[in-house]
């Protein structure tokens, strides 16, 4: 892949973002934005019930209300959904039961928004309530009535068991062992923009959905499987998303209504959803009850992990799989792991279903392990940043999970935040109700693995080189914000040496551009980088070898720079790159070019093996410091440093951007954002609204000191590594270790509010254990394990049964 | 269903308009719909994320709560009004310079609501500009890109050559 930093000039710089002035003059259009001739609107019905039956849904008194133009409900969209092929599990419109309050059972089409909203009291449903699952631990204790009529044990939708190593054996090896548990509540993304989505059906057949979402090509697909239309008669646009952060990155029962609703009525139909509509759709952060184990040395050194979790996954799928699967992977990436056991398990729950939110399954494990590694610090006398610093795992090495880990510069990120924030004279030093924590954290740079089995790539770009000097980038993308079209762009004008703002970038858009799969993982960057070089280069080969012609020089010779193609050892023998192109055009046709990223493979051939592995993976380390009032339990958050492993920034003001902003939405989590319910009413949400739903203000917003560690990693496009998911990750177990530091209690669950530092500081007072937090992990019937050697006890990748692996492992250690 | 409509005049961006619409229709959805002046957003129409702001009189007000009709004979500025003649406003320009917009949806509501503390207060510092954008949400910026193009901007705004720190663009390395 394209690497080097010698002579880079787009590459690395804090160049304005190719959609700026697009942003800051509200010309960009959103979803909600577009309007069409003889457009409709249309409007959910939702359920009122958590958990119930549909006797009967008699929509005709709608129907035939002035205005209304079409009513659907379930049997007009049977086929299921879902995102993850194993999890098909979603109508449009529920069939026969509703699963949680807000599933979608009915839609109108109307001429007015008002009076769509109108019509849907004029649906009658009949509904036979069921007994609701209100959580995880009720899930467990109530198999029945079972939620859906798939998954592992009754109301528990997937049971994981993985393990690499004998864990029990490296305990005893152990001079200290800790178990501790954790819980990390719910949130969810909350975008400003409420989703949105404009349907038009032409009557040659062909079905346009311009949508707020993240993975066109999964709304794609979806809309292909349940509109039983042939994907080559429908497009999907992505239009700018106004914040997705995973909360747009299903499809969803609004899209598919849409579009047919437009099929049924041959008119084009926008829905918006509102505030409380967008809480019903959620796909957030899975509440997540923890359990861990570790042995160490008296230096700290990890001798083995047994990480347990229990997963709230809400009433449908989603990307719930994977989720869990995640909370178990990367705990093995950060600080070496010889021997890891994971159980992880999720529920089905009568809530809004959960799914993957900015760090997908991975800031609940690493909040658990991040505190889990302060207490035994404490406990050995050790400081806990030095502690990481002697135990990192070594660059280019593979993981007890058999994940690899290339570039690693968390030891760096690490040095940087302990020397910016004063760490060591102020670590268990600072006078009561002020304190300092530490924590690190590491997330992958794209999933390895597509969520749907496919040989393909997973993204691909198209370049066309314009005789005026211009070049078009094609790329199934989408920007959510992140910046990934200035990113194409910088990529592409970076290669063939023009500016970026002469690349005209078309994303996110089914007819047009090759396929990405989509803004998640935090794949985009790395991914389309890739592509994007590779395209490129393929175009500067093309245009060099006509250029040398004309220079009479070798291809070798040529250098593209400033919007020129000219003989490097005699720089003023040039053209311009516009009579470049046309020399080319002039000689070959066209120019254009396609480029295309696969992943490499992952070393891990084991069932599960396919969450985790990724191109590359990012480190972040956080020192956070807190004011804590002992009489209130308030926390105060005035100051963050945050180191970033970002591999090479692209354009250095958006990874500034990414950071920052990971670290906000990480302090929200840290301190107040949660998703609420009033079990005794029917697990109705409790705050579906802005300003219920607690999120930093400008007020609450903490001062952020930010260091950009770059370590170029060879699969990445001129080494970039992700930057928009990882540093949210260590931002909560850095201030729960702050508030311990502060006021000398442990509040093991996030968010970490006034209430719970309260009652661990009345706790203590009384002489029990100063400490906020859940106190068992259910007994759970896990399955067999899947037994997997790490790398170092003759394992090959691949599972084996247990016996094998005992031999194994006696052979590599005689 | 659709009420008869009412018409009333008023400024918009600096130049008289006349719009006919349902007159429960709040100023939101009467610049939106009516007047195709889509830069203005919505987050909640409840008035709890400040993404609707716009100047009335030069008050940023919450466009969602306030009705079309009471805007009759008022200045109406919305982000579409910030830039003259192809040229951007300096508080566009530092946004767009510095990455305070990102997937851009708040942004109109920022650049209002902090023009609206400048023209009171040329010379806000942090506090004062925490104060005045309190009131509006952003999910992806964590607010300092935008506390910091507020003070560029404003100091730009005051005639001084203001350029931003290397560490806010680049970090510390």
């Amino acid at each position: 892949m394209a690497s080097g930093k010698r002579g880079l000039r787009v590459v690395g710089k804090a160049l304005r973002k190719v959609d700026a002035t697009a942003k800051v003059t509200g010309t960009t259009k959103f979803a909600d934005d577009l309007f069409l001739p003889r457009m409709l609107y249309a409007k959910l019905l939702r359920s009122p019930h958590a958990h119930a039956r549909i006797v009967s849904i008699d929509p005709s008194p709608a129907a035939a209300l002035a205005g209304v133009k079409a009513v659907l409900t379930g049997k007009d969209l049977p086929i299921r959904f879902g995102i993850l092929p194993v999890s098909q599990d979603e109508h449009a419109l529920a069939l026969d039961k509703v699963r949680f309050v807000g599933d979608p059972v009915a839609a109108v089409a109307a001429t007015s928004e008002e009076a769509a909203a109108a019509a849907l009291a004029h649906i009658a449903v009949r509904y036979e309530p069921l007994r609701p699952v209100t959580d995880a631990l009720d899930a467990l204790a109530h198999p029945e009535p079972r939620i859906h009529d798939y998954g592992d044990l009754g109301n528990l939708h997937k049971l994981i068991h993985l393990e690499f190593g004998d864990v029990e054996e490296s305990f005893r090896d152990a001079d200290l062992v800790r178990e501790d548990t954790f819980f990390f509540e719910g949130s969810t993304h909350l975008p400003m923009e409420q989703h949105a989505a404009v349907a038009d059906w032409s009557a040659d057949g062909k079905l346009t959905l311009w949508s707020s979402t993240q993975t066109p090509h999964y709304v794609h697909r979806a809309l292909a499987q349940v509109l039983e239309l042939s994907p080559a008669r429908i497009r999907v646009i992505a239009c700018p998303n106004g914040g997705g952060f995973g909360g747009k990155s299903d499809p969803f029962s609004h899209e598919i209504v849409a579009a047919k609703l437009a099929m049924v009525t041959g008119r084009p139909v926008k829905i918006t959803l509102t505030r409380e509509e967008v809480f019903y759709c959620h796909r957030g952060r899975h509440p997540t009850l923890m359990w861990v184990k570790t042995g160490v040395k008296k230096d700290g050194a990890i001798t083995g992990m047994h990480f347990k979790s229990l997963l709230d996954g809400g009433g449908y799928g989603s990307y719930g799989v994977a989720s869990t699967y995640y909370t178990g992977a990367l705990q093995t990436v950060t600080y070496h792991v010889p021997r890891y056991k994971f159980q992880g398990a999720r529920a089905f729950t009568n809530k809004p279903p959960c799914g993957p939110k900015r760090g997908h399954g991975t800031p609940q494990p690493r909040f658990a392990l991040e505190v889990h590694l302060d207490k035994i610090a404490e406990q050995l006398g050790l400081d806990p940043a030095e502690l990481r610093l002697r135990h990192l795992v070594p660059p280019d090495s593979l993981t007890a999970n058999w994940l690899r880990v290339g570039t690693m510069g968390l030891g760096r990120c690490i040095e940087k935040v302990v020397g910016g924030s004063g760490w060591k004279d102020k670590f268990r030093k600072l006078p009561t109700g002020k304190g300092i924590g530490l924590a690190c954290s590491s997330y992958i740079t794209g999933a390895g693995l597509p969520i749907y089995w496919n040989a393909m790539p997973h993204s691909g770009v198209q370049l066309k080189c314009d005789r005026g000097g211009g070049v078009t980038a094609f790329c199934g993308s989408t920007e959510i914000g992140q910046g990934s079209d200035s990113i194409l762009a910088a990529i592409v004008a970076e290669v063939l040496g023009i500016d970026p703002l002469d690349v005209a970038v078309v994303t996110g858009d089914t007819d047009l551009t090759p396929v990405d799969l989509g803004s998640y993982s935090s794949r985009v960057t790395l991914m389309t980088g890739n592509a994007a070089v590779q395209a490129a280069e393929r175009a500067r080969e093309i245009i060099a070898r006509h250029a040398a012609a004309k220079l009479d020089v070798s291809v070798e010779r040529v250098a593209f720079a400033e919007g020129r193609v000219f003989d490097v050892e005699r720089p003023e023998r040039g053209l311009t790159f516009a009579d470049a192109v046309q020399l080319a055009e002039a000689a070959g046709g066209t120019v254009g070019t396609v480029g295309s990223y696969t992943p490499p493979p992952s070393p891990g051939k084991y069932r599960g093996a396919g969450v985790g592995p990724s191109p590359a993976y990012s480190y972040s380390a956080c020192v956070a410091e807190v004011d804590v009032d002992p009489a209130t339990g308030i926390v105060r958050v005035p100051k963050i440093w945050i180191a970033h492993d970002v591999g090479r920034a692209i354009n250095a003001a958006s990874v500034m951007g990414q950071i920052e902003g990971s670290v906000y939405m990480g302090l929200g989590e840290a301190l107040m954002e949660e998703m609420a319910y009033r079990g005794n009413r029917n697990v109705v949400h409790k705050i579906p609204s802005l300003l219920e739903y607690k999120s930093p203000t400008t007020l609450e917003m903490c001062d952020v000191v930010t260091y950009v560690v770059e370590d170029p990693d060879p699969n990445g496009p001129f080494g970039a590594k992700e930057c928009g998911q990882g540093p949210l990750l260590p931002v909560p177990p850095a201030v729960a270790n702050a508030v311990y530091d502060a006021v000398g209690v442990r509040v093991d669950e996030v968010p970490i509010t006034p209430e719970k530092v309260f009652k661990a500081l009345r706790r203590k007072e009384k002489g029990e254990a100063g400490r906020f937090g859940p106190t068992a992990f259910p007994d759970i019937a896990w399955p067999e394990p899947i037994r997997v050697p790490p790398p170092w006890e003759g394992g090959d990748g691949r599972a084996v049964a247990r016996g094998k692996e005992q031999r194994a492992a006696r052979a590599a250690r005689d | 269903m659709p009420d008869s409509k009412t018409k009333i005049a008023l400024d918009v961006n600096g130049e008289s308009v006349e719009v006919a619409f349902a007159p429960h229709k709040t100023l939101l959805e009467v610049l939106r719909e009516d007047l195709s002046l889509t830069g203005t957003k919505h987050g909640c129409e409840l008035g709890e994320c400040g993404t609707c702001t716009v100047l009335v009189d030069g008050t940023a007000v919450l466009s969602c709560l306030v009705l079309g009709l009471a805007c009759a004979g008022r200045r109406v500025k919305t982000v579409e009004g910030l830039a003259t003649g192809g040229q951007l406003h300096p508080l566009q320009d530092a946004f767009a310079e510095l990455g305070a917009a990102q997937c851009g949806y708040c942004t109109p509501a920022f650049l209002l609501a902090a023009e609206a503390l400048l023209a009171r207060n040329p010379r806000p510092d942090r506090d004062d500009i925490k104060r005045a954008l309190s009131g509006n949400l952003c999910r992806c910026t964590g607010y300092i890109k935008i506390y910091e193009a507020v003070e560029l901007a404003a100091a730009r705004m005051r005639g001084e050559p203001a350029e931003p720190a290397r560490e806010t663009l680049y970090g510390i390395r």
